[in-house]
């Protein structure tokens, strides 16, 4: 256990490093903020102190080191186009990428399980169909249109629900949350709804696969034989063993969620880190780019660190320092 | 969905179109499987319908939308069944804020979403074929390195490396075609190494490396057309992905320039204007959108079921 943590440790610092110097490269190679940032009327003198302010005279090998120097310490240059910090950037805005993305998976496993559950069990019933046919349409329908088609039905036609925004927050343990006000959960159903869809349908699936397989298994038909009733049959014995793909799938489609936040940020004017990127790509505000990819990167490594050991824990048969 | 996979099922599918067993060949074979799913065939005819107004927009649309000259601002907005200034036609599906006809709009974009998609499939199907080849014939260290570059790449969403990468490129056609090759060549990669791990075992390419046959004539015409059915089922399913993801990133502003809309700039397009009620101008190339990736998917998700040598015989 002790060597498997190390080496993937290890494995993963150099990942985020690998990745940090193609970020870095890419990046800083292409495209010039000065240009952005400064006006038209600007004199070649004040260009060249925008230049010498920002650092982007010296070598890119120099700028690296100075970059690499910075994140270490967690800091990772100042936002151009706000002036602050862009790591304090990021972490401003994470708070809410997290909520939504929680609330997200939230609803796909609350709804998505027992759904999945009962189209396992009744695989030709007209309910059995029914969810299998909502759940090929979660794949299929592009989120940013169901997004739009949302706002379009319960804010401009039924006016039940904000368009657009987080609504007020209030502070949890120092961190502002949405969802202890009415209000601010009014803002947050229908982004974390939108942004739900895609996973409701996988984890559907998933439960519903894996609710067949087991329904035909010897343990299943031995609880049977013992005489339990079907409500602990399927919610001791079944749910127990399907549960481990999903917990799998949960925890990988959580980088995936926080990725697809982009998206449904961008359509409910979300304020969080997916649109913070979207607006730092139009301007080319290279340290938030470079601070939200590496967060990412960041995330995602512990993310599958943890769905790693998550998974050896409830599935005995796994034996992590073996791989 | 029709057929129980299985003997039976295959056996009653052959029958049924009247193949007599001496007569039967792969292809036919093939062609019967597939058309014992009335959903795959429904999902087929779509396609075909989708390709050929793709193909023949310039046909069909009443109004060619790239053409400025065409366009007259009096119509901007109009709702769908509203005639134009001149009263000469009819906007079946309303007109844009430019006063563009939404059908002939439509009709251009699919052309630009499926074009897109298909070109990205292609190439990266060329470039995840040849580096999954490689990897399974080599084996070794290579073969180790690939894999993990992919297993890296895999565990990012595509959105993400597809994001950056347009982040760096800016927009443009074949930019985008880029970023959605660099995003989904991977797949092709892993699910060619696997299809040819097991392949490369077999008899025939033993004799074939026995005859003295070169490494290149070994891969090419005897390892890879073997490995080609699984590939086919992903690639289908991928330009789904592709075209969806083409669309996201074209409405998130980082995808095709304005001067070429495809569907999914068309509903950014609209995105402002849904607010004032004008729906419309999302909400119809949204629903092309929509017939096209699910048109696809049908069609991808029986392909999976007929050439999975695991159902069959």
């Amino acid at each position: 256990m002790l060597v498997f943590l190390l080496r993937r440790i290890l494995q993963s610092i150099a990942v985020l490093l690998a990745m940090s110097l193609l970020v870095f490269v890419a990046v800083y190679a292409i495209g010039n903020p000065v240009d952005i940032m400064i006006p038209p009327d600007a004199t070649e003198a004040d260009r060249a102190n925008t230049v010498r302010a920002l650092g982007l005279d010296r070598p890119l090998w120099a700028q690296y080191a100075l970059f690499l120097k910075g994140a270490v310490t967690g800091n990772l240059g100042r936002s151009f186009a706000f002036n602050v910090p862009a790591m304090e950037l990021i972490f401003e805005r994470m708070p809410a990428t997290l909520e939504l993305a929680i609330a997200a998976m939230l609803i796909g496993v609350l709804l998505g399980v027992p759904l999945g559950l009962w189209a396992g069990l009744k695989p030709d019933s007209l309910a059995g169909k029914s969810i299998m046919t909502i759940s090929i349409l979660g794949f299929s329908l592009p989120t940013f249109w169901v997004g739009l088609m949302l706002i379009m039905t319960f804010s401009v036609w039924l006016g039940w629900l904000p368009s657009s925004g987080r609504g007020p927050t209030t502070p949890l343990f120092g961190v502002p949350v949405s969802f202890l006000s009415v209000e601010g959960l009014r803002h947050l159903l229908m982004p974390a709804a939108n942004l739900a869809l895609f996973n409701l349908a996988l984890i559907i699936r998933l439960t519903r696969a894996g609710t067949r397989e087991a329904m035909l298994q010897d343990y299943v038909k031995f609880a049977r034989a013992k005489g339990l009733p079907d409500r602990r049959v399927v919610g001791v014995h079944v749910l127990k063993n399907i549960l481990i793909p999903i917990v799998t799938v949960i925890g990988l489609q959580f980088g995936s969620v926080i990725a697809f936040a982009i998206v449904t940020e961008t359509v409910f004017a979300w304020p969080g880190m997916g649109k913070l990127i979207i607006d730092s790509i139009n301007v080319l505000d290279r340290p938030v780019i470079v601070a939200y990819l590496l967060v990412i990167v960041a995330l995602f490594i512990l993310i599958n660190l943890v769905v790693d050991l998550l998974y050896s824990v409830l599935d005995p048969r796994v034996r992590l320092a073996e791989r | 969905m029709a057929a129980e996979p299985g003997t039976a099922g295959a056996l009653a599918a052959a029958g049924e179109v009247g193949t007599s067993p001496a007569a039967e060949t792969p292809w036919r074979r093939f062609v019967a499987d597939f058309a014992a799913s009335r959903l795959a065939l429904f999902g087929l005819a779509m396609l075909v319908l989708l390709v050929l107004c793709a193909v023949l927009a310039p046909l069909l649309s009443p109004q060619n939308p790239y053409d400025l000259a065409q366009l007259d601002v009096l119509d901007s907005r109009l709702p769908p069944g509203a005639k134009n200034a001149a009263g000469t036609m009819t906007y079946w599906l309303g007109t844009d804020d430019q006063g563009r006809d939404m059908f002939s709009a439509i009709l251009y974009g699919l052309r630009i979403s499926l074009g897109v998609g298909v070109a990205a499939t292609i190439a990266a199907l060329a470039i995840g074929l040849l580096v999954g080849l490689v990897a399974a014939y080599a084996s070794g260290t290579l073969d180790a390195f690939i894999m993990r570059v992919v297993d890296i790449q895999l565990s990012f969403p595509a959105i993400l490396i597809a994001l950056v990468l347009l982040a760096l490129l800016g927009q443009g056609l074949e930019k985008i075609i880029v970023a959605l090759v660099a995003a989904q060549w991977a797949y092709y990669a892993r699910t060619v190494r696997s299809a040819a791990l097991v392949e490369r075992q077999r008899e025939y390419i033993e004799a074939a490396r026995g005859l003295g046959l070169s490494h290149s004539r070994v891969v090419l015409r005897h390892l890879l057309p073997n490995c080609l059915p699984p590939l086919i089922v992903v690639a289908t399913v991928q330009v789904a992905a592709a075209i969806a993801l083409e669309a996201t990133l074209s409405f998130l502003g980082l995808g095709l320039p304005i001067t070429e809309p495809s569907l999914g700039l068309l509903i950014a397009n609209g995105y402002t204007y849904l607010l004032s009620g004008k729906y419309w101008i999302s909400f119809f190339p949204g629903i092309a959108l929509l017939v096209t990736i699910v048109a696809i998917n049908l069609v991808a998700d029986h392909l999976r079921d007929v050439l999975n040598p695991r159902l069959q015989r």
